[in-house]
């Protein structure tokens, strides 16, 4: 067979081209590991910040991310996974749920710096719940709520139609049979949408920028009311902020790595229960 | 039966929380921005400068942030494109399947990088590097701050576009290479035009990502608010704009309206471009 | 669909538990002291929490940076106990202050010198005050205009949500406008970083942050006016007056403070709160004090 050079020549550029954008991931993840890792110590992510940040730990921003995401997530599941089974089960096509298709879409793309403002204006202001966890929370709540509610449809998708039909024939009422015959199939895609919600919550500095994040807190809060420091505000204090940059260089690297850490353990996670999914739903077929 | 419809009616009511939100955030960006329309004007937003803290004349001029952000996205936009385009023809055409099992989660890897780790290591390893490069006097500049934006756009192009590419029907493929065409043949004349609806869908929504990115730029593009098109200079977008200032301001004065102003455009900006996307998104979602 | 309940169950569970942490907060006696306002100060401010915390354990601290117009903002919002502020209240902010039926109350609790600074491999060593607001207004664009080589001139700038900014703006640039290209940097630590890394910039930071950049910053002399003599900054010349960009750095409080916040003014004038006026690299204001 003759060989064609322009296709070797085409492939061996798209392949050049895809390798070396995982080369640029590979590169970041790997800078911030060699130079993070010396930095972690039981000290570190156990102790508070001292001396701007320079020295201690950062035990605050790491409590504080986690108190962040969860309370994100607590809100956002239930509303997210209802509206999913009320758009795929539910949902005829008609006006409301092109509406609530298109709210979804543009909640999606609604910018995090504008969620910030969004919850500056409702929940710090109007709500008057302050500068706090629960504004913060609440916040990334909605920026979270489209991811949770896409991946929980697809999940229901998935779920064969003849499933919901043996139920339904038996007699059944809709509900009983999404509860019986439905909901325990999907859970597990569910739950990765739930995970990557998580990461994303985590990840985010924007909206907590304006709702709740504090530059220097040295204790753990104990209240919803209460501001709290975050990983990545905390990363982009020390960033840009701290007068003694090589003091404060490892420091950032530290930060950078737990974050990362965080985050990509969230993302890893989701993205191996959604391959385990699909296969078992495949072979179910 | 009660039951059922208490349920429904619960269901339906957390379906309509997205909606709900959608409405109450332009109604509060409104409620905390719209006064600046009746006073200080509508008309001073179209303005070349913006100063909003001076002795002389308080200007709050959209057209230099607009012009930062427009200039920021388009580069990075320009950037991600190839890369995001023969990124997805790679996974989706070209690499073995056990290869694309890797690289593709790989790849949504990368979107899941905070923003504000990305930017911190723009600022330690890009901006020196591009201010080498270029011969520079520093590195923070629009190239750097396109550079990075365009490395979180690809994420969103790659998935997508493979997505489209993968579902152009097999029976098309087939008809055109029992006709004699070659693999690439077939590639550039029959896959990528029948799935160039959803390619468009996807770089709309690589946009719409990078025009509303908020830390890396404020990280690295060097914040200067001037009109400019070199990409080597540095410029303030609208994101950078609402996080920098908006916790300096006195809750209730012209600044802080204007900066709620400034998220309505971007809103704007974002809203277009996801309805854009969402127009090529469906016409090739119907064809499949 | 067990595992379904249990989800539930343990989602209930932990909203109710946060729940229950909220309402005892509510009735918690322990009390929460809320610092906000300029960067310039934060670091001294988080030092004297620090210090300040280990004598009161029974009082938390919290600081949050963000520029003094955020902690005056905040104040006035009723958002914190004590805002920090490296300018004095505006009128324009006293104004909203009495809308919104707030009485700051100022305490000067250290002398700030700002200094000028290039890259130590650049050969300028003394600018005027005109010198500077030329280049700052963007008349000046090159370094051959101040006698320096022919090189185009990075103008760094703080945000304009700093009180450095507005101090800069209204006593060297003589209220004028800051150049569209001057870069706004997020923070000193940003300018710092940037003099120190690209050879023919400018910035403009507190004397504290100067001291702990090991000469890879070298300071400007300045005059104030051409018949004056150009001043090196230093604690020495802050204190005495002589160098010609110093301001006081202040606490406001809403009302004449009571409780937690009076103990933590009395901490920060007291000998050991001047201490680590000092050791943070400002200058007590001595002349100047309250």
């Amino acid at each position: 067979m003759k060989r064609d050079y322009a296709e070797i020549f085409f492939n061996s550029l798209a392949r050049l081209v895809t390798y070396s954008i995982t080369a640029v991931i590979a590169y970041i993840i790997f800078d911030i590991v060699r130079n993070g890792i010396g930095v972690i110590s039981w000290e570190f992510l156990s102790g508070f910040p001292s001396n701007g940040g320079a020295k201690g730990g950062i035990l605050p921003a790491i409590v504080g991310t986690v108190y962040l995401s969860l309370g994100a997530i607590i809100v956002a599941l239930p509303l997210g996974v209802a509206s999913a089974i009320y758009l795929t089960e539910y949902g005829k096509q008609g006006k409301f749920n092109e509406m609530i298709r298109l709210a979804i879409v543009t909640l999606a793309g609604v910018p995090s710096i504008v969620f910030g403002l969004f919850g500056l204006g409702l929940f710090v202001l109007f709500f008057d719940f302050g500068s706090s966890i629960l504004a913060g929370s609440l916040t990334l709540a909605l920026m979270i709520l489209p991811t949770i509610i896409v991946t929980s449809e697809e999940a229901l998708r998935a779920v064969p139609r003849s499933y919901r039909e043996g139920s339904l024939a038996l007699g059944a009422t809709q509900w009983t049979t999404i509860r019986t015959n439905v909901l325990p199939y999907a859970l597990p895609g569910m739950l990765t949408g739930s995970i990557l919600g998580i990461g994303r919550a985590a990840g985010e500095t924007a909206p907590i920028l304006l709702t709740v994040a504090a530059f220097f807190l040295p204790r753990l809060p104990d209240s919803v009311f209460d501001q709290v420091m975050a990983l990545p505000y905390h990363l982009y204090i020390l960033a840009t902020q701290h007068p003694e940059i090589e003091l404060v260089r490892p420091m950032q690297y530290g930060t950078a790595l737990v974050l990362l850490v965080i985050v990509l353990a969230f993302n890893l996670g989701a993205i191996v229960l959604r391959s385990r999914f699909q296969r078992k739903i495949k072979s179910q077929h | 039966m009660w039951k059922e419809k208490a349920i429904k009616f619960g269901l339906m009511s957390s379906a309509s929380v997205s909606v709900i939100s959608v409405a109450l955030i332009f109604l509060f960006l409104f409620k905390e921005g719209g006064d600046f329309l009746s006073s200080p004007g509508i008309g001073s937003l179209f303005d070349t400068r913006w100063t909003p803290v001076s002795f002389v004349n308080e200007r709050f001029g959209l057209y230099p942030l607009i012009a930062g952000s427009l200039l920021v996205t388009f580069l990075a936009t320009a950037i991600a494109i190839p890369f995001g385009v023969l990124g997805a023809v790679y996974i989706a055409e070209i690499a073995k399947p056990r290869e694309r099992e890797i690289l593709k989660p790989f790849i949504e890897i990368l979107a899941g990088i905070p923003s504000v780790v990305i930017g911190f290591f723009g600022l330690i390893i890009l901006a020196p590097f591009v201010k080498n490069v270029f011969g520079l006097y520093s590195g923070l500049n629009a190239l750097s701050g396109a550079l990075l934006l365009a490395l979180m756009a690809i994420p969103t192009i790659i998935t997508i576009s493979e997505d489209a590419i993968k579902s152009c029907p097999k029976s098309y493929r087939q008809a055109s290479l029992a006709m004699g065409a070659s693999r690439l043949q077939t590639l550039w004349r029959v896959v990528m035009p029948a799935s160039l609806s959803g390619i468009i869908a996807a770089i709309a929504l690589g946009m719409g990502r990078v025009i509303g990115e908020t830390m890396v730029v404020l990280m690295i593009t060097g914040n200067a608010p001037q009109i400019t098109a070199s990409p080597l200079e540095s410029v303030r977008t609208m994101t950078a704009t609402i996080a920098a200032e908006m916790g300096e301001v006195a809750f209730g004065s012209e600044h802080y309206q204007a900066l709620f102003i400034v998220g309505i455009v971007l809103l704007l900006f974002t809203f277009a471009l996801n309805i854009f996307s969402r127009l090529f998104y469906r016409r090739y979602g119907n064809r499949s | 669909m067990k595992r379904i309940k249990s989800i539930i169950t343990v989602t209930a569970l932990v909203a109710f538990i946060i729940a229950q942490s909220a309402s005892f907060s509510s009735a918690d006696e322990k009390k929460n002291l809320v610092i906000k306002g300029s960067d310039t100060m934060v670091h001294l401010v988080s030092n004297w929490a620090e210090a300040f915390m280990e004598e009161h354990p029974s009082i938390d601290v919290s600081v949050t940076g963000g520029g003094s117009g955020t902690g005056i903002a905040a104040l006035l919002n009723g958002t914190t106990d004590i805002c920090a502020a490296s300018r004095k209240i505006k009128g324009k902010e006293l104004k909203f202050a009495a809308k919104k039926n707030v009485t700051p109350v100022e305490f000067v609790v250290a002398r700030d010198g700002i200094a000028v600074v290039v890259n130590p491999k650049n050969p300028v060593n003394a600018l005027s005050f005109d010198q500077i607001a030329a280049i700052y207004t963007g008349e000046y664009t090159n370094w051959a205009q101040v006698g320096g080589p022919d090189k185009k001139i990075v103008v760094l700038s703080r945000e304009s949500s700093s009180g450095t900014y507005v101090f800069f703006q209204e006593h060297v640039l003589k209220k004028q406008d800051y150049t569209p290209s001057a870069r706004l940097m997020p923070a000193t630590a940003a300018i710092i970083q940037s003099v120190t890394d690209d050879q023919w910039t400018i910035g403009y930071v507190g004397l504290g942050y100067v001291a702990h950049t090991k000469g890879k910053v070298k300071s400007l002399k300045v005059n104030a006016a051409d018949s004056l003599k150009a001043i090196a900054p230093s604690d020495v010349t802050v204190a005495s007056g002589a160098y010609p960009i110093a301001r006081p750095l202040q606490l406001y409080t809403n009302g004449q403070p009571s409780g937690a916040v009076k103990i933590f003014i009395e901490f920060a004038n007291s000998e050991k709160g001047q201490e680590i006026v000092r050791s943070t690299g400002f200058v007590p204001p001595s002349a100047t004090g309250k």
